[in-house]
């Protein structure tokens, strides 16, 4: 088990590899230099200003060394400066330890997203299962119409109707950012309920497109163990129905599920570039949006670099869970 | 079975599936409406109206207007034609790609496929969006319309109005960002497929590479990437939108879906029509695809035609 672990991670070093040459590889597909947007501003710059600019960030050299060198940087995680006009460190940005932790940028991101996760899986599941089990029936139907509505919803169509709905007309809650402008003279309890409040649209619009596609494959999962033969062998030593379903079946037909959570990671973290856009949720993906409008370089790769990180990392604990769920590959 | 008798058979699976046909219905339409646009749009989409700004639905503006006082609806039924666009185009790009690479993998294996499914792993793990929005923030939309597409492809697109350098880059990008998908599905096709005794008597008769991996492999392998086509044009659509409603897809004044949306959002306290119809058409014709793609693969699945004979 510790073997096969170890192997996966020696696999990931040449996939990141890729990204970070991918990356890279964009960023220079732009016309001009990447300082040409710190020059463009300053009509007055000197042409020697202007190389040394471009001497600073190693942009006189070939573009394999340059490669090589910001290679070396992030390593240690060292993504160089914004190029916006705070010129603060890329990695400071993202992760800023002068700041509590529920104010970080990646923490934000990535609290969000585990909680959708874990609303996808707690909700889609049991829909999954239930229609399975009864398949054909009022309630099946019900919820595959729901899911087929779910796949073609666009999810930021559904965060402007929920917002023009519970922010506009209803006045319920709050539509935009994490806390409210008074949260520093709330109670206590008046303060979780501030951050929950802001939270509960976001999360629902973010779990939802999700919640379409896992409950629909744990629909068809589920069909397929029912039929198998050893569902048949418990039914017919005469276990309860419900033992039958929730100790027999639901063990085998989760393990696919695992495997697609690992691989929703992606689409989740991409996502919340479109959702903290329109949200106003001082995350990652707004942080991505804003860089990729002043083409701010440096906050581009490295986003773009820790986004695939953290995709790798949640295909991993996928593998994890899969070994640990499936005896066969333990034993392995 | 001969071919004739097969396509019945599919004909008659297809019709029995009503939310296919449905789909196909959908489909049709609003390939009718992007055609028919000149001619079923009341105004022209870029009249501006200084006196009837942001108007709710009426009777001469049956969708109300915008910030600018254009028509809706007209500007909805032109932007059907962007999406449209868009999403074949995108999904054209993306399908060639992951043919090439996925029956280079799974004809040849060894070295070429380990280097190709790599490279496939890399561009999953980067979040798709990130990836999409990054090309867009460094690519110059000038490339595509100066030398970096075919003549004859061009020729094609100069024909769709309204296609401005904005709207090519983002076929270009989302085609160059989703052809993963057939490339596995194309891999595998051919895993099984090259194995079978007709490619071996074909080989044994001497047949090339190439007339191998189109002639023979390729055509058997067709089905399931028109289905996996239908379903990109859906993603296609839905991921144009989005970026036109962050602003970064499809530029003002062209129309499109999106950005009637991202008025939406700007006006959200005072317009709702300026959000819900824009959203109902991008969900029909999501819907729509999609429908029109599941019906498809249902109907050519053989192993769904044996279970329902039982």
């Amino acid at each position: 088990m510790v073997l096969y672990l170890a192997k996966r991670l020696l696999e990931m070093i040449p996939t990141l590899l890729g990204i970070t040459l991918i990356s890279f590889f964009i960023i220079h597909l732009a016309p001009g230099k990447p300082t040409d947007i710190l020059t463009e501003l300053n009509p007055k710059i000197t042409p020697e200003a202007r190389e040394r600019l471009e001497k600073i960030y190693g942009l006189d050299k070939p573009v394999i060394v340059q490669y090589g060198l910001w290679l070396k940087r992030i390593v240690r995680l060292d993504f160089g400066e914004s190029f916006s006009t705070d010129r603060r460190p890329v990695m400071e940005k993202i992760w800023d330890r002068k700041q509590p932790l529920l104010d970080r940028r990646l923490f934000i991101t990535f609290m969000l997203n585990l909680l959708s996760m874990v609303i996808i899986f707690l909700v889609a599941i049991p829909i999954g299962i239930t229609s399975a089990t009864h398949q054909n029936t009022l309630y099946d139907r019900i919820t595959t119409t729901g899911v087929f509505i779910g796949f073609a919803m666009p999810s930021f169509w559904l965060a402007l109707l929920l917002m023009m709905l519970f922010g506009v007309y209803l006045d319920l809650l709050p539509i935009s950012g994490l806390k409210s402008m008074n949260y520093d003279s709330l109670s206590v309890a008046g303060r979780i309920w501030d951050r929950l409040s802001h939270l509960i649209l976001p999360v629902f619009v973010s779990s939802f497109g999700g919640l379409a596609g896992l409950s629909r494959y744990m629909r068809s999962n589920m069909l397929e163990v029912i039929r198998q033969d050893y569902v048949t062998v418990a039914r017919a030593k005469g276990l309860p129905e419900n033992e039958v379903i929730y100790r027999h079946a639901f063990r085998n037909a989760l393990l696919p599920i695992i495997t697609l959570l690992g691989l929703s990671v992606p689409g989740l973290i991409g996502g919340s570039v479109i959702f903290e856009n329109i949200f106003g949720i001082p995350g990652m993906g707004q942080l991505f949006y804003m860089s990729v409008m002043t083409r701010d370089y440096t906050m581009i790769m490295g986003i773009l670099t820790i986004g695939a990180i953290l995709t790798l990392l949640g295909n991993l604990l996928a593998d994890l869970g899969y070994m640990l769920a499936d005896p066969r590959i333990r034993t392995k | 079975m001969k071919n004739g008798k097969l396509r019945n058979l599919f004909w008659k699976r297809f019709r029995q599936n009503r939310l296919a046909v449905a789909g196909g219905i959908i489909v049709v339409g609003l390939f009718l409406i992007a055609v028919l646009a000149p001619f079923l749009s009341p105004y022209s989409p870029n009249d501006i109206d200084r006196k009837h700004i942001l108007e709710p639905p009426s009777l001469a503006h049956p969708f109300g207007t915008d910030d600018l006082g254009r028509d809706i609806l007209s500007r909805m039924i032109y932007g059907s034609g962007i999406s449209l666009s868009v999403g074949f185009v995108a999904v054209g790009i993306a399908t060639a790609i992951g043919m090439v690479l996925g029956a280079v993998s799974g004809y040849y294996g060894g070295w070429p496929d380990r280097i190709i499914m790599r490279f496939i792993d890399i561009m999953l793990s980067i979040p798709t969006f990130f990836l999409i929005l990054a090309v867009i923030a460094f690519v110059d939309p000038g490339i595509w319309s100066i030398g970096g597409l075919p003549v004859w492809l061009k020729k094609i697109l100069q024909r769709i109005p309204f296609i401005d350098p904005s709207i090519m880059n983002i076929m270009v990008v989302i085609g160059l960002t989703s052809w993963m998908g057939v490339a596995r599905l194309v891999r595998a096709e051919f895993l099984s497929l090259k194995e079978r005794e007709y490619v071996l008597a074909a080989k044994a008769l001497g047949a090339s590479d190439l007339r191998i991996i189109f002639r023979h492999i390729m055509i058997n392998s067709l089905a399931p990437v028109l289905v996996s086509a239908i379903l990109g044009i859906a993603g296609a659509v839905l991921v144009e939108s989005a970026l036109s409603f962050l602003g970064i897809g499809v530029q003002p004044p062209a129309p499109s879906w999106g950005n009637i949306l991202e008025l939406g959002k700007n006006n959200i306290e005072i317009a709702w029509w300026l959000s819900v119809f824009p959203g109902l058409a991008i969900l029909i014709t999501v819907l729509g695809y999609n429908l029109l793609g599941e019906g498809i693969r249902d109907s050519i699945d053989p192993r769904l035609w044996e279970t329902e004979r039982h």
